[in-house]
């Protein structure tokens, strides 16, 4: 397949699902406050898009248009719970760090987005692939996000010191903004900067033109 | 779309089938992962009660450790109303074969180990066990010097299980932690953080009657020998406090902690001066732990 290396590399940078199409935020920010949840918050993400997508593409010419949502749910939420049992046995402390995050992958729209969008219109491998695809580009997002917060967060990366904190006897004030929800905004809007900057063509049109500042109109008084 | 595609019969077969394959998938992964997932519970809750006793390092701790510090805990289990430890053939005889497997909480679903508590019921448990599960670390002279007690009570959205831990005057408040709760992550859920658990440490939680005299506070109103509450958490620190009030009220187990201050003679009134002699001997098994070391200064400092 020529386009296979299309589908999976595209969703990276050209069209990265949290950095153009905006989806998949709310766990971006609450799950990047440390590397190794973010980790596993991907692999999980990654995991049930590209399954989701591989069978829901499987029996997607028997899926009856009316109650093609609540069957892609139903695959989705399977193995969304599939995955939550298997992390509580195997590793009981990401569980609990991630708490609801991994449930809530089931009504993560990237999941939901690639099945409706691309496995029901796609073979299964194709499908798979893409999911496999999206799942980098959002763990591509993720890590990035983790990375910058963890680091002046808490001065450390996947729990390793890097810039030693005031508190163990170092230099560095880790700043507690950054273990906050809204630095991760300021952090994914930078990321997205970037990569607009790189890829000048993912800048979208303007919806409206602004008009040139009117000067000597000046709107007196109120405020 | 295709003609078969909108046909009743088809999109209800397509449905149960999804159903059928996703359930039976479903249930043996669950029932598959069960024990392993239970293994993890349980080593969850030793690793709590060593928190609660102040004896866990978050940081360099591994389950090997928690295993063998928790070695240094005896399991008894005590007659909540009478205040006694039940020995084995005690045990057999009220139905409860093994010590190490004896759930409290899940003896409330049981008549025969659990009673009713009607309307006097502040923590919101329904049914209290008559029986309960303590772990005691005693000194080498084998007095208790430590012992950890479980609590829970409901909070907002569900039932949150604890462990208190007393000194040896049982008394005072060596820590105290939280392993399962349904609480708002970012408001209630907050219960669970060392800065917030650090506060109990040190606090007397009877007065000179013998009264329970400890609680969570309103966020910002300070009281002596009582916690400040968590903003925008008012139902969890109310449900909190209901807990621990019960737990160390008549009906939990108050009756037991006379009984062990009356073995080694001690009445709550000179507690102050056997705590401070009892911290010495603590520490020295006890590993420090940082996360709560570096909290201490703030532990009583409600007046913040």
């Amino acid at each position: 397949m020529a386009d296979t290396r299309t589908i999976l590399t595209s969703p990276i940078f050209d069209n990265n699902p949290i950095g153009l199409q905006i989806l998949g935020i709310c766990s971006a920010l609450a799950v990047t406050t440390s590397m190794a949840n973010a980790m596993v918050m991907c692999v999980a993400l990654t995991l049930v898009t590209a399954f989701s997508s591989f069978f829901i593409s499987i029996i997607r010419k028997q899926i009856p248009s009316s109650i093609r949502i609540i069957v892609q749910m139903t695959i989705i939420a399977s193995l969304v719970i599939l995955v939550d049992q298997v992390l509580k046995a195997v590793a009981y402390d990401v569980s609990r760090g991630l708490s609801v995050f991994i449930g809530l992958i089931i009504t993560n729209c990237i999941v939901m987005g690639r099945a409706e969008a691309f496995a029901m219109s796609n073979p299964p491998v194709p499908s798979f692939l893409d999911g496999i695809g999206n799942g980098l580009g959002y763990s591509a997002v993720l890590l990035f996000v983790a990375t910058i917060r963890e680091i002046l967060g808490a001065g450390t990366w996947f729990g390793i010191t890097i810039l030693q904190p005031v508190t163990d006897g170092g230099w560095y004030l880790p700043n507690g903004l950054l273990l906050l929800p809204p630095s991760a905004f300021f952090i994914i809007g930078l990321f997205i900067a970037i990569v607009r900057i790189w890829k000048p063509e993912q800048v979208e049109e303007a919806d409206f033109v602004m008009k040139p500042q009117s000067k000597g109109m000046a709107h007196g008084g109120g405020h | 779309m295709s003609k078969p595609k909108s046909n009743n019969a088809k999109t209800i077969s397509v449905a149960l089938t999804l159903c059928l394959v996703c359930s039976v998938l479903v249930s043996a992964v669950a029932v598959g992962l069960k024990p392993a997932q239970v293994e993890n519970a349980r080593l969850d809750r030793n690793k709590n009660i060593l928190v609660a006793a102040d004896m866990y390092n978050a940081e360099s701790d591994t389950p090997e450790d928690v295993a063998e510090r928790f070695k240094d805990f005896e399991v008894e289990i005590i007659d909540l109303n009478k205040g006694t430890y039940l020995d084995d053939n005690a045990l057999v005889d009220v139905g409860i074969p093994d010590r190490n497997d004896y759930d409290a909480s899940q003896a409330t679903k049981n008549a025969a180990l659990s009673e009713d508590l009607g309307e006097n019921d502040p923590a919101g448990i329904g049914r209290k066990p008559k029986y309960a599960k303590v772990y005691l670390k005693k000194d080498d002279a084998g007095k208790p010097e430590l012992v950890v007690l479980p609590i829970q009570g409901y909070g907002l959205w569900g039932t949150i299980y604890g462990f208190l831990t007393l000194e040896s005057d049982m008394n005072t408040i060596k820590g105290i932690s939280f392993y399962e709760h349904k609480e708002t992550p970012g408001l209630g859920a907050r219960i669970e953080e060392p800065e917030w658990r650090a506060k109990w440490t040190g606090i007397h939680s009877y007065d000179e009657e013998g009264n329970v005299a400890t609680g969570v506070t309103k966020a910002g109103t300070p009281k002596e020998n009582w916690v400040d509450g968590i903003s925008g958490a008012t139902l969890t620190s109310r449900g909190v406090s209901n807990m621990i009030q019960f737990w160390l009220g008549d009906q939990g187990y108050k009756p037991y902690l006379d009984t062990l201050r009356k073995e080694s003679g001690q009445t709550v009134e000179n507690s102050d001066a056997k705590a401070a002699q009892s911290t010495k001997p603590a520490t020295q098994t006890a590993q420090p732990n940082t996360e709560l070391a570096a909290k201490l200064p703030a532990a009583n400092g409600k007046e913040a």
